[in-house]
């Protein structure tokens, strides 16, 4: 079960960058039409600076990426990583 | 001059004499060793090899890249102050020849991009050779019918076993003719792919383009590649993030270099302008008493404030990577590359016929500020992007 606040602050940075649209859990957020460089950058700097941790090449899947729901599993497995170490 | 940036919940007052020595420093390096070579390497279209060999002494290659694997340590490990000696750098370095501040530019982009998303072995491999100079990097996106739109690469990257073939046609690459290795766009099956390039990989071919309007001493190429093979280690990250992620590194960190470096170029303008407006005499008074030349110095001084304090805004974020880092870094290189053709422009009047002769270095200074539009996204292309960042903080 994913962390809900978390899911809920990575979905409200996307409908920013998305003209404020309402992005579903699971929608794949590249099929959109409104991602591209600058939106892929900027994600990837939102979850570090907020959840204070670093995406790595390693990371870099797509189904790491697809959906506000695989965005939360990856910030969230990186979390529990921390926390372990 | 002062700048002041919220720190925490406070206001911390940065002031530039924090950064003084390093400022002279940097600048007396680039005045001794760059400054006496621009009109040389402008007129011969290269940059001789004890250029580089000086920058790469005084480790200027190593600016930007991660400590642990011989990057430059980050000033008392603090990555603002780090963030803002390496803009001062570049700025030193445009002061001296834009030319060769596109050389350090664009090795810095790929080493930016190859220290951000490279694997450990890459990094561990790479960034040593890339901080002591003795590999030079270039990033490798354009090509004929490829600019602004880099997402439509022609360059190939196909299947071969574990690793892949690499075929298509580059053009317009910064240090092609002297690179040893190129962080490269191609599209392949599973979308974009950046790779890790070295010069001597067979079916590799360059072709140089000489006869630019500015920085002719960028040593620009085409690249050819003709069915290069490529070790699975040689792909920098993963398709389809070859665009969105990896070679957006590299331009971002391009975008912060050339704001800065075109502050340093806008400052040279000023003082040529200084200098000539002070000593030219006409109707009996040096041109500095007449009030329109003054009008220009104002302007271009202030300009030039302005862009010097939007670049500190863009290091500031970026050393605290902060998610508004691009937005600033865009609106940095947005508005100084307008800047410096400005100033250029202004310089340039004030100096009359004699600025536009060989004599003086304003004809180069002038055509030099014109490519800071074009590259790194264009003035328009970057109009885009910050209105986008602009309705987006707008909703929030």
């Amino acid at each position: 079960m994913l962390d809900a606040g978390l899911t809920s602050r990575i979905a409200a940075f996307i409908s920013r960058s998305f003209e404020g649209r309402i992005v579903a859990p699971d929608d794949d957020i590249f099929a959109l039409g409104f991602a591209n460089s600058l939106f892929a950058m900027q994600l990837v700097a939102f979850v570090e600076k907020e959840f204070r941790i670093d995406i790595d090449s390693e990371d870099l899947e797509m189904d790491n990426f697809r959906s506000v729901n695989a965005l939360s599993a990856l910030v969230e497995r990186k979390l529990s990583a921390t926390a372990e170490r | 001059m002062n700048a002041c940036f919220p720190v925490g919940d406070r206001w911390k007052m940065n002031v530039l004499e924090d950064f003084q020595g390093y400022q002279d420093e940097i600048r007396a390096l680039a005045s001794q060793y760059v400054a006496p070579h621009a009109a040389a390497i402008d007129r011969e279209e290269r940059i001789p090899a004890h250029v580089v060999t000086a920058l790469a002494k005084a480790g200027l290659f190593a600016s930007g890249l991660p400590e642990q694997f011989g990057g430059l340590p980050a000033s008392d490990g603090d990555p603002v102050a780090a963030a803002i000696r390496h803009g001062l750098m570049h700025e030193a370095l445009g002061a001296a020849s834009a030319s060769v501040q596109g050389l350090v530019n664009v090795h810095h982009m790929a080493g930016s991009a190859i220290a951000r998303w490279g694997t450990v072995e890459q990094k561990r491999f790479w960034i040593p050779r890339l901080a002591s100079g003795d590999v030079l990097a270039a990033i490798a996106i354009t090509e004929p019918n490829v600019g602004s739109d880099a997402s439509a690469v022609e360059t190939r990257a196909s299947r071969a076993g574990s690793g892949y073939l690499l075929s298509g046609d580059k053009s317009w690459i910064t240090c092609g003719q002297s690179a040893d290795l190129f962080v490269l766009l191609a599209s392949s099956d599973e979308g974009p792919l950046a790779f890790i390039v070295p010069r001597s990989t067979p079916g590799l071919q360059f072709e140089p383009i000489n006869g630019m309007l500015g920085c002719r001493g960028y040593m620009m190429a085409k690249l050819r590649l003709d069915r290069c093979e490529m070790a699975p280690d040689h792909a920098l990250g993963s398709a389809p993030f070859g665009l969105t992620h990896i070679v957006a590194t590299g331009l971002d960190a391009g975008r912060y270099n050339l704001a800065w470096g075109c502050v340093g170029l806008a400052r040279a303008c000023l003082d040529a302008a200084f200098e000539y407006s002070r000593t030219r005499r006409q109707f009996g008074s040096p041109l500095s008493e007449f009030q329109l030349v003054q009008r220009m110095i104002s302007r271009m001084m202030t300009d030039i404030h302005a862009a010097h304090l939007v670049c500190w805004r863009a290091g500031y974020s970026r050393g605290r990577r902060e998610t508004t880092a691009i937005k600033e870094t865009t609106m940095a290189k947005y508005f100084a590359s307008q800047m410096v053709n400005r100033v250029a422009h202004d310089a340039l009047q004030i100096h009359g016929a004699n600025g536009c002769g060989p004599d003086y270095p304003l004809e180069r200074y002038a055509r030099d500020a014109r490519i800071m539009e074009i590259i790194e996204g264009s003035t328009q292309i970057l109009e885009i992007a910050i209105a986008r960042y602009g309705y987006q903080e707008h909703l929030s």
